[in-house]
């Protein structure tokens, strides 16, 4: 991994990040893409130096960049389109039920955080 | 010797404890019949080896499960084993067969039959485990039979109030045991009790692992200052009571203290905290059991108290004391046990369990006698097996030798056998003699007279405690013979009915007239008394009231319900724990070893991916994110082109094409611009959040890259791509061929997905052309438009 792919890498999490932590939902979503993107880009940088296409043949084994973190990111790449297209018909679903597309806050979690005060029954002492 | 009947025996137990629990609509009255079988086998099985075990040949059973992790079911039948098992075993049949009279018809007689079968099963185990994790399953299975026999009364706040309590009490000393058992089991490498014993390992951990196992006999022994959660157990009906929390269960810590005692009495804290929380039971014990008016009750603080002086006799762990602990434990298990049948059987009859309502107990011949007997035992009246017990233990205090331990010890034992005296004349007092204070006063003469399956029982107990006394000198052999398996020294201890006149017949005389004296002075405060909660019962309390609103308070804090600050948290705590790493160990970043850039142009595609990512964020309207969000992904395509990827490339480029699609299609019906939904933090935290998690992530990669240990597998399926799949895209080949399942696993995501898709949007198609027909809105107009609420 060279330190520019580094910086890439870096450039993309903080972008999918940022996008992920806002409330609407359209934006959740294209953070989810870039950080799938950012992902995919770690694993394969991480996994393999470059070096020529691993097909053989080509080139001689040992100039091969390795095949298999490309096998594992090329899974990941159609899961990631399947993801995606699914947040996304959900949002649309979600708009037309109530007309926007925010992610509201769990309300047992507030009503909890409103009033933490429990009395227990422990019953008679004997 | 090895033998598997105790397995078998154990296997028994649980088998009936099973038919029991599962066939509780059909087995109805069997129920307690059938129970009575596994003990009445173990009972006579127990008595057929029982000589060779007495003349020191243990029996041994074994189960490997995981053997390199010293996970073995082993046992051991020692003379000590022998003996707690005939009582569990004996015990166990008397109060199965008063259980047939005593529950009657009720309809939860069969799942209390089943659970009792389980609890003797477990508590045999209990006492012939020699493995120290076999011996902690056990410890817990009773613990846990015992929450469920207590909270028989389920509809009862105070019944599983009591319940819950015992459970988390002993519960939580079970955690300590274990713990402790585990140190002392790493210190010797030694994991069976037979084996720990004679490897009396010293120093380093030792001290602080007999603190912990000393915890754990403490909760389940009703001691000081954990032996609140006992009174309230008497929720459980009085059978359970008296199989459990008299005779046997309670008598568990006892058991693990007495085996160790010999072995680890002198090391450092032992002694003391036996002798102060032995003696304050003692104490504590005996005097909340005079201001108590319910019998039941008053025999549990009576059993604190009685645990107390049997801890502290087994816990010295001189051979003498060891000897009398023995003794003691077998004349309170008979006697107890016999106090209690009995104390239900008047229940039973009358109704109540008060003493100030009892009148006419004393006109039922048999019941009158089996208490009478019962009493003097406790109390310590010649010729009793009480009596000649108590002798023996105040004897081998009177030896000394051991230091101020022994000395308090002797003076609590001493002040605790008045007490006993007291509290036993002023229970026989209350529970023979007629009411006279009491408004409405219940007369057995007016009831039904128990059954023989509720006055044989008791009476058996009770005979066999006067028994006992009267044959004091071959008892007192046997129990040597028994009392050799702890300590070989411990094998010269007798009985004595009579032993000449000496101190210890002084401090029994003492006690008698003391004890009397007692109850006479105190009758009257003590009819009215009211117990106060006893002050570990307050601190238990508050504590667990601390700890559940705290944890409510906690959530409180932590759980906004903000669903973005959540993951903030997450987020900020990977990126905390990946920079923190990084930080501390210079080491593990190694920049100066890596390539800048692989080649110039890669600077370049890296550039423009970086601000095409960037452009994401700045987009105000939906589509211009989008197609900003596509361009990086076009872009990163290039990248994976350049690290030698072309079929990577290829997927890249066509998927992102089709996420384009899908966004442009949805997207159109959605408003063009964001919503405009408050955020849950100001602007710069959100920034420096993100860039912190992305520097993080970066971090670990530059340092991950740098790590390869083992080389990669991919040698392999280069080498075997094309002779074994007949294809040389060595990528290809690991898709649809080495890791074709995968890709199955892969396709079936997708089509689900996608028929989610497809449901969604149908649904959402069906609502609009509702709405549009309702109220005749425009369907196409309906997108573009901003939400009300945040418009």
């Amino acid at each position: 991994m060279s330190v520019t792919q580094a910086g890439l890498l870096a450039v993309l999490v903080s972008v999918g990040t940022f996008l992920v932590l806002h409330r609407s939902l359209t934006r959740i979503i294209l953070g989810i893409g870039m950080l799938g993107n950012a992902v995919n880009l770690l694993i394969l940088t991480v996994g393999s130096t470059p070096g020529e296409v691993p097909i053989v043949g080509s080139s001689g084994a040992d100039r091969m960049t390795d095949p298999v973190p490309q096998a594992l990111v090329l899974t990941a790449i159609v899961i990631g389109l399947a993801v995606v297209a699914f947040l996304l018909s959900m949002a649309y679903r979600s708009w037309t039920i109530d007309g926007n597309d925010v992610v509201e806050d769990d309300l047992s979690d507030r009503r909890i955080a409103a009033e933490p005060d429990v009395t227990q029954d422990f019953g008679d002492e004997t | 010797m090895r033998t598997p009947t105790m397995l078998l025996l154990l296997l028994a137990y649980a088998t009936t404890a099973v038919v029991c629990l599962v066939g509780h609509r059909r087995l109805g009255a069997a129920s307690f019949p059938l129970a009575t079988l596994p003990h009445l086998a173990t009972f006579t099985w127990l008595l057929v080896v029982g000589g060779d075990v007495l003349d020191g040949t243990p029996l041994v059973a074994e189960v490997t499960w995981v053997g390199p992790l010293e996970l073995t079911l082993s046992l051991r039948l020692d003379g000590f084993g022998l003996l707690l098992g005939l009582l569990i075993s004996g015990i166990g049949a008397l109060v199965t067969v008063f259980s047939v009279g005593y529950f009657g018809a009720r309809d939860e007689r069969a799942r209390i039959a089943g659970l009792l079968t389980l609890f003797a099963g477990a508590m045999l185990g209990l006492v012939w485990a020699d493995g120290l994790l076999t011996l902690f399953i056990f410890w817990e299975l009773t613990s846990i039979a015992s929450f469920l026999l207590i909270g028989t009364d389920d509809r009862s706040a105070t019944a599983r109030a009591a319940a819950l309590r015992a459970l988390l009490v002993t519960g939580a000393g079970g955690l300590s045991l274990l713990a402790g058992l585990v140190l002392l089991g790493i210190d010797s490498g030694e994991w069976t009790l037979s084996g720990l014993i004679a490897a009396d390992p010293a120093g380093g951990v030792v001290p602080a692992a007999l603190v912990l196992v000393l915890v754990g006999t403490a909760t389940k022994s009703a001691q000081f200052p954990f032996q609140f959660w006992l009174p309230g157990a008497m929720a459980a009906p009085t059978p359970v009571s008296a199989y459990l929390h008299s005779a046997t269960m309670v008598k568990a810590g006892i058991v693990v203290v007495a085996r160790l005692a010999p072995a680890f009495a002198s090391v450092g804290p032992w002694r003391p905290i036996i002798v102060v929380c032995g003696v304050a039971s003692i104490l504590l014990g005996g005097v909340r059991s005079m201001r108590q008016q319910d019998a039941k009750l008053a025999l549990a603080h009576g059993t604190v108290s009685q645990l107390g002086l049997i801890m502290v006799l087994v816990g010295l762990g001189t051979p003498a004391t060891t000897y009398a602990g023995v003794a003691v434990l077998v004349a309170h298990a008979l006697f107890k046990a016999a106090w209690f049948l009995s104390v239900g059987a008047v229940d039973h009859t009358t109704g109540t369990r008060d003493l100030r309502r009892l009148r006419g107990v004393r006109r039922v011949p048999l019941l009158a006698t089996s208490v009478m007997l019962a009493a003097a035992s406790m109390a310590a009246i010649p010729p009793t097996l009480g009596f000649v017990t108590k002798e023996a233990a105040l004897e081998a205090l009177l030896e000394g030798g051991i230091g101020w331990t022994g000395t308090v010890a002797l003076i609590g034992v001493a002040i605790g056998s008045i007490l006993t005296v007291a509290y036993t004349v002023r229970l026989a007092v209350g529970v023979l003699g007629d009411s006279t204070t009491a408004d409405d006063p219940v007369d057995t003469d007016d009831q039904h007279h128990p059954g023989p399956t509720l006055l044989g029982p008791p009476l058996v107990l009770a005979l066999l405690g006067l028994g006992g006394g009267l044959a004091a000198a071959p008892v007192g052999e046997a129990l040597a013979r028994i009392a050799a398996a702890l300590d070989p020294a411990s094998g010269e201890g007798a009985l004595y009915l009579w032993h000449g006149l000496n101190p210890a017949l002084g401090l029994s005389a003492l006690a008698l007239v003391g004890g009397t004296t007692l109850w006479w002075a105190t009758r009257r405060t003590t009819a009215t008394a009211d117990a106060p909660r006893s002050a570990s019962t307050v601190a238990y309390d508050r504590l667990y009231e601390t700890l559940l609103s705290g944890s409510r308070r906690v959530t409180g804090v932590t759980q906004s319900g903000s669903l973005p600050l959540y993951l903030g948290i997450v987020l900020l705590s990977v990126a905390t724990a990946t920079g923190a790493a990084l930080a501390v160990d210079r080491g593990l970043l190694d920049v100066g070893a890596l390539p800048v850039a692989n080649s110039p142009l890669e600077v370049a595609v890296c550039v423009a991916t970086a601000l095409s990512g960037i452009g994401v964020v700045l987009a105000r309207q939906r589509f211009g994110a989008a197609i900003a969000l596509g361009a990086s992904g076009y872009l990163l395509a290039l990248v994976f082109l350049l690290q030698g990827a072309p079929d990577l490339a290829i997927t890249q480029f066509l998927v992102e094409t089709v996420t384009i699609a899908v966004y442009v299609l949805v997207l159109a019906r959605l408003p063009q611009r964001f919503s405009a939904a408050p955020a849950w933090a100001p602007l710069w935290v959100r920034i420096a959040l993100s860039v912190a998690v992305g520097l993080s992530v970066a971090g670990f990669a530059l340092h991950a890259s740098g790590t390869r240990q083992e080389p990669s597998v991919a040698a392999e399926y280069i080498e075997r791509s094309e002779p074994e799949a007949g294809g040389r895209n060595v990528v290809n080949v690991i898709i649809v061929d080495f890791r074709g399942f995968d890709t199955l696993g892969e396709i079936t995501v997708l089509a689900i997905a996608g028929a989610g898709v497809v449901n969604l949007v149908a649904a959402a198609r069906r609502e609009q052309r509702r709405k549009h027909l309702e109220d005749g809105t425009d369907v196409e107009d309906l997108s573009g438009r901003a939400p009300e609420v945040w418009r």
